[in-house]
């Protein structure tokens, strides 16, 4: 596999991490950011669109679970479910309800959101690792469900359902996978924002202060359980709005698609990109999707452990992840010019 | 000048060689993946995750083309066979069949493994126009030639597996009361389609029970099926299952004539556990000759395979079908590759892969050939019934047809 785009990709990534950095200049970032991301397309092959594609997909579910667990402290091993009920919603809405693609994002968040929420209030008595184990029972559960016979006059059964893809609007000279490509990138900037604000607003606050010291926050007035839950509502949301990008980018959902392998993905992502960094989860997102592949290349009969060795090679050489690390190098390095 | 003269001296010879060769390449023709020297093969195979154990198809197929390269190719060209993990993950599955595609550029995606996953990817292989070309599974909608032309599977499929069963039950049991067993899904229901189809209102059914594969037990449908009085078990179940049953019939001392669907048909994942005096007289039906069948101990075609697996594939299980099964379908692709000649467009291997006649592979039952036609994508059709021993499958009776192809 000719791996050149990757290092591309990941040079363009750390270029726009030095800017983010600079203080004040966060605007420039984000221009210079898009500038990159709208080059891209142009420059490579259809399949590494679709691979960038897929990249900002699972970016998009681990800024979930990062929302979750690294500013709100709670875990979980379950959204491999709510990706699975976006993905499901989008794909049935699409299939039997003729809706148009871009309207199954907001139902598939709605959907997720209210789901999550309510997932969240019991799950709200569970802390820490049985909070993990609860969802995790989600994350398993979920393919069986897919697969009942109530549901499969909709969901299609083990089978799945088949989508087509969306062509490119308004006459756009964008072949099918790179108008996917920027119609992922615009959703999940918007995502970016929003979490961004989320994280530096009053709400976000309270959320970090549930997670450093619940008894404090509450003694200061803030309604920990509503929090909880609207979190746990808000990081379903993400996750399910990520889900539907894929099932359309991938054209196919299928149970055996979002088996609670997919949670394990998303939460080796969160931890690679830095628990607590919302620029991190851009790294994690690269790293599920493209570690796999390289370790395979390496050994195929020992791609797994290929893939173990380099995850804990990261681990050790870069505890606070990818963002964390990179975020570290450059202070240093402007510190040290200055 | 005196530096350019040696720039120029390639291009001259080029044209010259352009100049000779130009009547001979007009009648060669060739799609992306294809050239003068090599012939490139996408494949895609769980080689890790829940179903790895059926990695040891694509290592097989690898192990064949190895072989075929080593003895000169195919009409002069080398295989370039690449192999992708899915991890038996669709959306994995779709990666890996556009990475085949678009950035490896095969000429076409061979064996890829799984319903879903082949499923995953039809419509994308369909819409590129790249052959998808004998599939390994057994589901019947891959035969599809009027949506899905680019699309073909290989082993006979589960409608016809199951009105080989009708014909054997109509010939043998006209009389007979028949009970069903089966798992409540595409694959079950399959299975169910071609009995029912076949059988008509000659035989009676007298019960039809599903269960759901996330079911913990089937227990209780075999106490129903034996109430019910019917004296044939139609059992269309996955290994788990298919031990439990026919562990249950013989506690319960119900002894039905029992046709047990070929996806469970191991002796060591399903019989061995049901305990193989309860599995005794088991039917099932085969296309293809068992290795730890004694029978084939001194045939040609079966010393021909242990030869294979003993020189390119040593470390590969030699009890196991499953590498009987990728050395059929990988010498199906040789034999399509080597009747497409000098045209190795993707068109071309489409026309050939439809235009099966009869051909007969050494490791097939004897009498089981491949058939396809342009309108025919089922290359496999026949089987034979094989009854349990106590120790082995035993095949025996006539080949019986199960056509649910277009007619070619």
């Amino acid at each position: 596999m000719n791996t050149r785009p990757f290092w591309i990709s990941l040079v363009a990534a750390v270029g726009a991490a030095v800017v983010m950095v600079l203080p004040r200049r966060r605007l420039a970032a984000l221009i210079l950011v898009i500038a990159a991301a709208s080059i891209l397309p142009f420059t490579v092959k259809n399949f590494f669109v679709f691979q960038m594609t897929l990249v900002m997909v699972y970016t998009v579910a681990i800024l979930g679970l990062n929302i979750l667990t690294g500013f709100n402290g709670q875990f979980s091993l379950g959204h491999s479910a709510f990706y699975a009920v976006g993905a499901y919603t989008a794909a049935v809405l699409m299939e039997h309800g003729g809706v148009a693609y871009y309207w199954t994002l907001p139902v598939a968040g709605i959907v997720c959101f209210a789901s999550g929420f309510l997932f969240g209030l019991p799950a709200l008595r569970l802390e820490g690792i049985y909070l993990a184990l609860a969802t995790f029972a989600l994350a398993t559960a979920t393919p069986q469900i897919l697969k009942s016979t109530p549901l499969e006059h909709w969901t299609g059964g083990v089978q799945g359902i088949i989508l087509n893809k969306p062509d490119a609007p308004f006459g756009l000279p964008l072949n099918p996978d790179q108008w996917l490509y920027f119609f992922t990138l615009a959703v999940a900037l918007l995502m970016f924002i929003g979490a961004y604000n989320l994280v530096n607003s009053r709400s976000g606050r309270a959320m970090m202060a549930i997670r450093d010291n619940p008894i404090a926050a509450r003694s200061m007035g803030i309604p920990v359980e509503l929090y909880k839950s609207l979190t746990f509502g808000l990081s379903a949301l993400y996750t399910g709005v990520a889900g539907a990008l894929g099932a359309l980018a991938i054209q196919f959902v299928a149970p055996d698609s979002f088996t609670f392998l997919l949670s394990i993905a998303l939460f080796v992502g969160l931890v690679v990109g830095g628990v607590g960094s919302i620029a991190g989860t851009f790294f994690g997102g690269l790293f599920i999707l493209f570690v796999p592949n390289i370790a395979e290349q390496v050994s195929k009969g020992l791609a797994g452990a290929v893939f173990g060795i380099i995850l804990i090679l990261v681990i050790y050489l870069m505890p606070s992840g990818l963002g964390g690390t990179i975020r570290l190098w450059l202070y240093r390095l402007l510190q040290g010019t200055r | 000048m005196t530096r350019s003269a040696p720039r120029l001296l390639p291009l001259a010879m080029l044209g010259l060689v352009v100049a000779w060769a130009g009547p001979a390449l007009a009648q060669k023709k060739y799609d992306t993946g294809a050239s003068d020297t090599e012939i490139k093969i996408g494949h895609i195979g769980p080689y890790s995750g829940p179903a790895s154990a059926y990695g040891t198809i694509g290592k097989t197929i690898a192990a064949y083309f190895n072989k075929v390269n080593a003895e000169g190719g195919i009409n002069g060209r080398k295989i370039n066979f690449i192999t992708y993990d899915d991890g038996y993950s669709p959306p994995k599955t779709v990666e890996q069949a556009r990475k085949l595609v678009e950035s490896d550029e095969v000429l076409l995606i061979f064996n890829s493994l799984g319903t879903a996953h082949n499923a995953s990817i039809a419509r994308y292989m369909n819409s590129k126009k790249v052959p998808q070309l004998f599939v390994a599974t057994g589901a019947t909608r891959f035969g599809d030639a009027a949506n899905f032309p680019w699309t073909m599977g290989w082993q006979p499929n589960y409608q016809s597996e199951g009105r080989v069963y009708a014909k054997y039950v109509l010939q043998n049991h006209p009389n007979g009361k028949i009970g069903i067993l089966y798992q409540n899904d595409d694959y079950g229901k399959d299975y169910l389609k071609g009995l029912k189809d076949a059988i008509g209102d000659k035989i009676k059914i007298v019960a039809e029970l599903p269960y759901e594969a996330t079911d913990p037990t089937i227990d209780s449908q075999i106490v129903s099926l034996r109430a019910s009085g019917a004296d044939i078990f139609f059992n269309v179940t996955t290994p788990k299952f298919a031990a439990q049953a026919i562990r249950k019939a013989a506690e319960i001392g119900w002894k039905p004539v029992h046709l047990l669907n070929s996806v469970s048909a191991s002796i060591g994942s399903v019989l061995k556990p049901a305990g193989l005096e309860n599995a005794k007289g088991v039917l099932t039906t085969s296309y293809l000759k068992d290795p730890t069948d004694p029978t084939w101990k001194d045939d040609p075609a079966a010393k021909a395979w242990a030869e294979f697996m003993q020189k390119y594939y040593p470390d590969g299980d030699r009890t196991s079908a499953f590498t009987v099964y990728g050395y059929l379908v990988a010498q199906t692709l040789e034999y399509v590759l080597k009747q497409c000649g000098n045209e190795l467009t993707r068109e071309n291997v489409m026309k050939h892969a439809t235009n099966l006649k009869n051909v007969e592979l050494g490791m097939l039952l004897p009498g089981i050939k491949l058939n396809t036609g342009p309108k025919d994508y089922f290359p496999l059709e026949q089987l034979q019934m094989a009854r349990f021993n106590g120790e082995n499958f035993e095949v025996f009776g006539p080949i019986l047809a199960g056509d649910i192809g277009g007619g070619s």
